[in-house]
């Protein structure tokens, strides 16, 4: 059934990005992509840059694209559920261990040594991302396309060296895009 | 109105306003949850708002969620905590269900096609900025293991395709196994 399928999926996606927004990335990508087929390497490039610059965490809007996508208005309301529902049960639990034993050194020390493992998953994401766009599939085979290897070399290089906000140079790539395409 | 159904009310609209305006994620939400509830409302301390916060940031699931129902909850109890829920998943609901309402007719359009086509590559070097900016937290720990669990789960997911969810428990495992080494050396 979708809707259990939807909830079941979003619910791992919630219970084990830890460390915020970036985190929740290679498992829709596992997800969504991988396991069920409910979005195309396209699509998932597109809705992360749509959750670039629109509010809202990015495992949400997922949540929401991926269930409309796949059951209408009733498949986003599952799925966005699912993804909050770990958080739910175990915000409230940890609050009430920090409330009780005031302290969260073990768990603390636990998600620090989760960090690096989590920014390698980030990493992999991120490279499925940049296959996308140079070569439109999740692999780097086949056509490259140059102009956007440029423009991601320029981006990246304004990121890093002025720090701009990202809205900003993503934004730019859509036009510069707009403009190289129509000319 | 009575005082406890504006309090909740508050707290709706609250959480619903922040999450609406709140671009670039997580690390943005609770600078701006600690002026609205700490500054303005005065329902937390500013010293709980800093624990809140750490808890927001070790919990699975969306940081900016997650500490919408710490504020909820500390704010108005249980329902506190599901109103401000509801506040904080309902702007991105309502925004991406428009957005995907229109995304197949806008996407088979050619300047919409043009224009995200060439954002991919704007948003792969969002991306991959992050990421760099992240080994570089992890290289600053100046510590083998970090860097050790950061090359081996990369090769074991890129090269080998091994399920994230069993590398996420067992880079926990090694986190508080290294935690309990750490704390019978110190001891």
């Amino acid at each position: 059934m979708i809707y259990l399928e939807l909830l079941w999926s979003f619910f791992q996606i919630g219970l084990f990005s830890i460390g915020g927004g970036y985190a929740a990335m290679p498992l829709i990508q596992h997800q969504a992509i991988d396991i069920h087929g409910w979005l195309t390497m396209q699509s998932f490039s597109d809705i992360m840059t749509i959750s670039q610059m629109t509010p809202g965490p990015i495992a949400i809007n997922a949540a929401t694209f991926v269930g409309i996508q796949v059951a209408g208005v009733p498949g986003a309301l599952v799925a966005t559920f699912g993804c909050v529902l770990p958080s739910s049960i175990i915000v409230t639990i940890l609050a009430f261990i920090y409330y009780r034993f005031k302290g969260l050194d073990a768990v603390q020390s636990v998600l620090k040594g989760l960090r690096p493992a989590v920014v390698a998953m980030i990493a992999t994401a991120g490279l499925s991302l940049m296959a996308m766009a140079f070569c439109g599939t999740d692999t780097f085979t086949g056509d490259i396309n140059v102009e956007n290897v440029i423009l991601f070399v320029i981006a990246l290089f304004i990121l890093r060296k002025w720090k701009l906000n990202p809205i900003l140079v993503m934004l730019g790539t859509g036009v510069a895009g707009l403009i190289i395409g129509v000319v | 109105m009575n005082e406890k159904a504006h309090r909740y009310l508050t707290l709706f609209l609250t959480t619903l306003e922040i999450s609406a305006f709140t671009f670039g994620g997580g690390y943005v939400i609770i600078p701006l949850m600690r002026k609205t509830f700490v500054g303005k409302l005065k329902w937390i301390e500013d010293g709980e708002m800093l624990d809140l916060a750490a808890i927001a940031q070790s919990s699975p699931g969306p940081i900016a969620v997650n500490a919408a129902i710490l504020v909820g909850y500390k704010s108005g109890g249980v329902p506190g905590a599901l109103l401000s829920i509801l506040g904080a998943v309902l702007p991105p609901l309502v925004i991406i269900s428009v957005i995907s309402a229109f995304y197949q007719a806008f996407r088979s359009n050619r300047y919409v096609s043009l224009c995200m086509n060439a954002m991919s590559a704007g948003v792969a070097a969002v991306v991959i900025d992050v990421v760099i900016s992240m080994v570089g937290d992890v290289l600053k720990m100046k510590r083998v293991l970090p860097v050790a669990m950061l090359i081996i789960t990369f090769i074991l997911v890129q090269f080998f395709n091994v399920n994230i969810m069993i590398m996420i428990l067992v880079a926990g495992f090694v986190g508080y196994l290294d935690y309990l080494f750490s704390r019978r050396k110190a001891s």
